[in-house]
């Protein structure tokens, strides 16, 4: 005797129209596994309650955006998450929580889902740009114990003009306020941004080329939760 | 013993089974199995001993861990689904499969989709969303090796001598239409460059996309499927049938209708909308029904033959594998509770979650069926019984120590986060005194993922001996066994 069978179920409805009619099945399992996401993700379009807009908060420059995808390419949302949560505890550590129109312009989204470092969405402004260059060199020099690992290729390779503008002109397409002047004087921006960071390397001693790696992500880090942190300091009292 | 092949049952068919696509993606299971262990092996091993990670790019953690996901997932447990469903459907359905070429499409384009992703992660191309990591070029070639699958399993439906669809059947078509659109709409993306694209959903939206794909990759993927080879694979194996038909259909709907809504308890006390969290958290909490009623459809099939538990060592893999799927249906719940959820979010909580399924349910199902399915694919009696007892055990407390090691760890540091002394203040202000506390549990996980690993390779070792001791006949052109 087979142990697969069912010879020994009576004749039921949904035997006789739905177990035995493939396509009727798949189609009432296609409609089984769409209520509930449909349900979930419409009003993210359409209710009134979606996604706030948060006023002060703007598109990454093209510097912070070329370190944006290069936080992303080096896969930092493996150890690192960008959502404070309201908990007392949080905004201690971390600052004010996390609001929805903070991340408007996050494609992808960061959020993460791990903190084995501590949460970065609000570490902008929260140490100098030369911390970070000994930082992301070499983490045991500014935090001891850590078990970040070091990151020395970021300081060789440079990021590319054409390439931030072939993100921003895709990101523009999907509809990031980027003008296109915006998009032409990329190269500009990039030079003009980066020199202010050489300039703060510099008078901690340390010498940068403006180029690397990891000035842009420098320039992204420093820019998180700096925004919006002034409209959210006043309203939540800190 | 049902280690050995029961030619007795076999009531000759005419059917030319199909069994050679079956053999190839047993092998893959098994090698991508030990290179995706060995990744989640050497990861533990840097989150102990940073070193680990070589200061090269291309071994950081940050690249690796992606590799880690997507291998365990996709190449082992994938290749595990895709051999067990083509070996089952043709004896459910009497019939070879749909079409040999789209077979071997699927085959080697899967394979060749891995291969790429080996490449491509430690490269850094990535998309940045977990488990929905592979670049675009790569997401189109799944697409298109995903429809080449669904064909030929609606297709091999289609020409079918059985009119009835077994319940394992429902199992596997859920994750063939389920998969596919948790893919397409995920992965919306508008490419900046060939290894580059950027998501047409922006922050929070993304995030709950993202989401709905993310739990439901773990539904449809690590849970349905699994299901449906449990109920194939398990009644073979005690030779009894299915505890509770009436019971399979209600589960059945009840746990594919309820778990796409659940995506949003991994966002909790996000920016998320309220209602939609709530949402999350209600359903969470809902699917344990229909969990563990396929939990108790598998054990209660072992009613009436819980001896063989002693002896058989197949039916021990079984019986940890449904056990642990419980286990993991009934914490997944409690995580979802949004109070549980501020203390297990982001710590190893959630890591020890996720091997207990992982490990403890996907795992151990996908040994039990290799063992069962070897000896009778090749014709043979399995090369060393003690070396597959062996692995059982090691396995079996591999998996506790992970597991143990993991929720200690994540409790550990949740509490630290949140201590606030008398005056107010957080108790432990700097980050990293909350990790140092986390090493000798690291240690301790390492141990338990190399005891894992040692299993994997057991296994490969066994097989592979089973294979080469195989009567040669068995590799000629054969009536394959009807079930
Ligand atoms: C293996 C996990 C891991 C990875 C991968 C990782 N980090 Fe870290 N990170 C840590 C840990 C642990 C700390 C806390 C100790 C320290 O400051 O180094 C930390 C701290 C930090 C801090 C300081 C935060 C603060 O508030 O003090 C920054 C900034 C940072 N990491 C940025 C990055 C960036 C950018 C990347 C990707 C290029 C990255 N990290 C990758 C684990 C990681
Ligand atoms: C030898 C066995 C294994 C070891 C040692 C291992 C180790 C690890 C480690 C160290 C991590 C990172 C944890 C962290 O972020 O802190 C991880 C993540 C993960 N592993 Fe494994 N793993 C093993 C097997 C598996 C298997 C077989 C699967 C699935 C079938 C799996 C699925 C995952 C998933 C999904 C994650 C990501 C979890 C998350 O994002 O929350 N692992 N693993
Ligand atoms: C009823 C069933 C289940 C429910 C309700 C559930 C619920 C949850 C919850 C609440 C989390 C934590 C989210 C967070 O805080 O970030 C989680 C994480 C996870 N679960 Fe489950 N779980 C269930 C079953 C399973 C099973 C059987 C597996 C599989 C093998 C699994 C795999 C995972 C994975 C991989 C993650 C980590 C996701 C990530 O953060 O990357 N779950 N689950």
């Amino acid at each position: 005797m087979s142990s697969n069978d069912h010879s020994n179920v009576k004749s039921h409805w949904h035997r006789r129209l739905l177990e035995g009619k493939s396509a009727i099945f798949a189609v009432a399992v296609t409609v089984g596994i769409s209520v509930g996401g449909l349900v979930e993700i419409i009003p993210m379009y359409t209710v009134a309650a979606g996604p706030e807009q948060l006023q002060g908060v703007t598109p990454y420059t093209p510097l912070e955006l070329a370190g944006r995808d290069i936080y992303v390419k080096e896969g930092c949302y493996n150890c690192h998450s960008q959502m404070v949560r309201p908990f007392r505890d949080e905004t201690l550590r971390y600052g004010a929580w996390s609001r929805a129109g903070e991340y408007q312009f996050d494609r992808p989204f960061q959020l993460g889902s791990r903190r084995i470092g501590p949460d970065l969405h609000r570490v902008g402004k929260k140490y100098p740009d030369g911390w970070h260059w000994e930082h992301m060199k070499d983490p045991r020099s500014t935090s001891p114990g850590s078990i970040m690992p070091p990151y020395p290729w970021l300081y060789e390779k440079t990021y590319d003009v054409a390439d931030v503008q072939a993100s921003m002109t895709a990101l523009q397409t999907l509809g990031v306020p980027y003008s296109d002047a915006d998009i032409s004087g990329a190269g500009q921006a990039l030079k003009a941004q980066s020199d202010t960071i050489v300039a703060n390397l510099a008078s901690t001693g340390a010498t940068a080329q403006g180029n690397e790696e990891v000035v842009a992500l420098i320039a992204y880090l420093q820019r998180l939760g700096v925004d919006s942190r002034a409209a959210l300091d006043a309203r939540d009292g800190g | 013993m049902s280690v050995e092949p029961q030619t007795t049952a076999a009531a000759m068919s005419a059917v030319d089974y199909d069994d050679a696509i079956v053999k190839k993606f047993i092998f893959a299971t098994l090698l991508f199995g030990v290179v995706g262990m060995l990744v989640g092996v050497i990861l533990a091993l840097q989150l102990a001993w940073w070193p680990a990670n070589l200061g090269l790019e291309w071994t950081t953690f940050g690249r690796l861990r992606p590799l880690h996901t997507n291998a365990v997932i996709f190449a082992f447990t994938g290749n595990f689904i895709f051999a067990g469903v083509y070996y089952s459907i043709q004896r459910l359905l009497k019939t070879r499969l749909f079409n040999d070429v789209l077979s071997n499409i699927h085959f080697w384009g899967w394979q060749l989709i891995i291969v790429s992703a080996a490449v491509s992660l430690p490269m850094g191309w990535t998309q940045g969303k977990e488990y929905a990591e592979l670049i675009w070029p790569i997401d189109l070639s799944i697409a298109v090796i995903w429809v080449v699958f669904a064909i030929n399993f609606f297709g091999t439906i289609a020409v079918r001598k059985v009119k009835h669809l077994y319940v394992a059947i429902w199992f596997y078509m859920s994750m063939v239409i389920t998969i596919a659109v948790l893919h397409i709409f995920n992965n919306l993306s508008m490419p900046a460059t060939i290894l580059r694209s950027y998501p047409i959903y922006a922050g929070m939206t993304d995030a709950l996309v993202q989401w709905w794909y993310g739990h439901n990759a773990v539904g449809f993927l690590l849970t349905t499927p699994i299901l449906g080879l449990m109920y194939y694979f398990l009644p073979k194996s005690v030779e009894r049938p299915v505890f509770s038909y009436r019971l399979s259909i209600i589960h059945f709907w009840a746990l594919i209708f309820l778990y796409i809504w659940a995506g949003p308890h991994h966002l909790l006390y996000s920016a998320l909308p309220d209602w939609s969290q709530t949402l999350g958290m209600i359903f969470s909490v809902m699917l344990i029904a229909p969990s563990w009623g396929g939990m108790l459809n598998g054990l209660l099939t072992l009613r009436g033959a819980w001896d063989r538990l002693r002896t058989d060592p197949i039916v021990k893999f079984w019986v940890v594998a449904v056990t642990f799927y419980g286990m993991s249906t009934f914490e997944g719940p409690m995580m979802a509770i949004r109070a549980v959820n501020s203390l297990s979010h982001y710590t190893d909580w959630t890591i020890g979650h996720v091997h207990s399924g992982a490990l403890g349910w996907v795992g151990m199902a996908a040994f039990a069926m290799i063992y069962w399915l070897v000896p009778r694919l090749w014709k043979t009696t399995i090369h060393s019984p003690a070396a597959v007892t062996l692995h059982f055990w090691i396995a079996t407390i591999g998996i506790v120590l992970y597991v143990v090691a993991m929720w200690s760890s994540g409790i550990t540091q949740g509490l630290m986060w949140r201590a606030i002394d008398d005056a107010g203040q957080l108790q432990y202000p700097i980050f990293m005194d909350t990790v140092l506390e986390l090493m000798p549990f690291y240690a301790i996980r390492l141990i338990g993922g190399t005891m894992y690993l040692t299993g994997m390779l057991m296994a490969c070792w066994n097989i592979l001996m089973t294979v080469r001791g195989a009567p040669a006949s068995a590799a000629a052109a054969r009536p394959a066994t009807a079930k």
